[in-house]
């Protein structure tokens, strides 16, 4: 089992923060957008450095996004901030419309999605919003898992162009994935190679996912781990090729069971390699109050759920 | 050069053929509202607006338009293809399998002159915005325009904008109310009363002139340069163009009627006779 040292928690959003403000110094074409919470995005820094490509929106966020939308038109790149829940259900017709069916270059960067937003419960704990995004034709969606990775992905989607949501959180995590390590769209990182099962993990999960396969070679199974930071376009091959060794899977995210990655990976099985698969997902239902890790452990979003399943998956194979 | 009064008169009318046209041939999209603003986007296109040859979608040094209630979009459709933007006799594809000019505009299938998809009504004026402030980012000192209908302005985003422009100061956006008091289901006040307009968006900090006859070309040119003249001065401004839907054709107006509805075989002969042939058909 390779080793995966915790450099120490820190939140996934002050690395969409820290990727941000090097965006602004590196590319004067990068805007930003919020609706009232720069503090929670961690977007201060982007807005003092540079006050005349900010825009404070006020608590508007349909017309943040039309907003965003238009900047495009004069080559602005425009990244909006809030919560992953008034990212996208709450507009998510603006995005449509005026982003995704318009093709513009418009970077959805979301915050406090899950249910490890917490206290806040569930008006405010999306667990839908994968299911939304990745539904709009040239949409990518991209989730992922710890600060370094957040800051990396947000210098990456700069660089591509069309529109882009990228999903993060509020809580201190592991922070793992190398210092400025390379973030390419669509391309899955095998994490630990194993033979016995695929477990496919996204955005807070796939620490759990790690911590799953150290367990589970103390059982004697050996568990591939598959770092999936990009449900859309989804790394296929990735997935295949895992599974050709492994025989089962799985999938592991902070989302609804409905419409999140798990379902994205049994269309790809099915299609073409149709074996066992478990998944790891909130069970059609919305969230509550509590505190992060009393919500992953009621709503079995953890290691112990994922060796569950994976136990599960190779019984079933 | 620009056309004179009898030039935008003819392309009024020959707009308004192709409006009729189009919609009989397919027999559906939006007439009433397409020829209530017929004038007016003839006006813009072929007199107001700064345009540069050809199109690219960022408009750099150029100013740009907006149309938010994409249902009209015959009358866009017409305007930007005998304003040079794409063959006229595209427009013989309005609403075909396959075409370019989809029932609401898109810049999905990269039809020339469109900036942005519009339908889903109530989106325009941020979109519009936001392009408004790219050009002040880009030291770009031409304005941007955008129509909207006023029962559109019954979509909560346009309140969001409305306020916004006028707290951010967007002041090289000219937006125009095509207030013609009906949408699909009747009368706006039938509807859903608005009030004054005018007091509305007064109240959010903007700068609001009328145009009382919208339908009358010398009245639209002379109240949009006044427009023009009240850009760049801290405030974003809002023209109130009263119009007629249906206008040209005697058995579409004074009725919300032909919204959504297109002419038989019957009504188009009818109407194209009230409309003569001025610059030749698609």
């Amino acid at each position: 089992m390779k080793k995966y040292t915790n450099t120490g928690n820190k939140d996934t959003r002050s690395g969409f923060g820290a990727g941000l403000t090097e965006l602004g110094q590196k590319n004067e074409n990068i805007v930003a957008l919020c609706a009232d919470l720069i503090g929670s995005l961690k977007m201060d820094d982007f807005k003092k450095n540079h006050p005349e490509r900010f825009f404070q929106i006020g608590i508007a966020e349909a017309n943040m996004i039309g907003i965003a939308a238009g900047l495009t038109i004069g080559g602005k790149i425009p990244f909006t901030g809030t919560f992953a829940n008034f990212s996208t259900g709450r507009v998510y017709d603006q995005i449509r419309q005026s982003v995704a069916y318009s093709d513009k270059n418009v970077k959805i960067c979301a915050s406090h999605a899950g249910l490890t937003l917490g206290e806040d419960g569930a008006t405010h704990q999306i667990l839908e919003d994968i299911g939304l995004m990745k539904m709009l034709p040239g949409m990518t969606v991209i989730n992922t898992c710890d600060y370094n990775q957040t800051k990396a992905a947000t210098m990456a989607i700069a660089d591509h162009h069309g529109p882009v949501y990228l999903r993060f959180g509020r809580p201190s995590v592991a922070n793992f994935t190398p210092e400025n390590g390379e973030f390419i769209i669509g391309k899955a990182v095998i994490l630990n190679k194993g033979t016995d099962v695929t477990i496919i993990a996204t955005g807070h999960l796939v620490w759990e996912a790690l911590i799953a396969a150290e367990k589970l070679e103390e059982r004697g199974i050996s568990a591939e781990v598959i770092n999936i930071h990009t449900i859309k376009p989804l790394d296929e091959e990735a997935i295949l090729n895992s599974v050709a060794k492994t025989g089962c899977v799985v999938t592991a995210e902070e989302h609804n069971i409905l419409g999140g990655l798990g379902e994205s990976v049994s269309r790809t099985l099915v299609s073409n390699n149709p074996v066992p698969q478990e998944f790891v997902a909130v069970n059609d239902s919305f969230g509550e109050s509590g505190t992060p890790d009393q919500l992953m452990e009621k709503y079995k979003l953890n290691n112990e759920a994922i060796i569950n399943a994976a136990i599960k998956a190779v019984s079933r194979k | 050069m620009k056309p004179n009064t009898q030039q935008l008169h003819d392309l009024t009318t020959q707009v308004r053929r192709d409006i009729l046209r189009m919609v009989h041939a397919v027999n559906s999209g939006h007439p009433g509202g397409s020829l209530g603003c017929t004038e007016f986007l003839i006006c813009l296109y072929q007199n107001l607006m700064e345009r540069k040859e050809g199109f690219d979608m960022d408009g750099m040094n150029e100013d740009l338009f907006f149309l938010s209630n994409g249902h009209i979009s015959p009358v866009f459709y017409s305007v930007l293809a005998r304003s040079g933007y794409f063959p006229v006799k595209e427009l013989a594809t309005f609403r075909l399998l396959n075409s370019r000019l989809q029932g609401h505009p898109t810049t999905h299938e990269g039809l020339p002159g469109v900036r942005i998809a519009s339908g889903s009504l109530g989106q325009g004026l941020s979109v519009a915005l936001g392009a408004a402030q790219a050009k002040k980012l880009n030291k770009d000192t031409n304005l941007v325009y955008t129509l909207h209908g006023d029962g559109e302005l019954q979509e909560g985003q346009n309140w969001e904008a409305i306020m916004y422009a006028s707290a951010k100061k967007v002041d090289n956006i000219i937006a125009t109310i095509d207030l013609n008091g009906k949408q699909i289901d009747g009368t706006t006040d039938e509807v859903l009363p608005m009030g004054s307009i005018r007091a509305k968006f007064e109240a959010f900090g903007w700068d609001v002139l009328d145009i009382k006859e919208g339908n009358n070309i010398e009245a639209i040119l002379k109240g949009m340069t006044e427009a023009k003249a009240k850009t760049g001065k801290g405030k974003p401004v809002c023209v109130l163009l009263h119009t007629e839907m249906g206008n040209g054709v005697d058995f579409m107006m004074y009725t919300h009627a032909w919204h959504g509805k297109a002419p038989n075989d019957e009504q188009l002969a009818n109407a194209l006779g009230q409309n003569a042939e001025t610059l030749g058909d698609y």
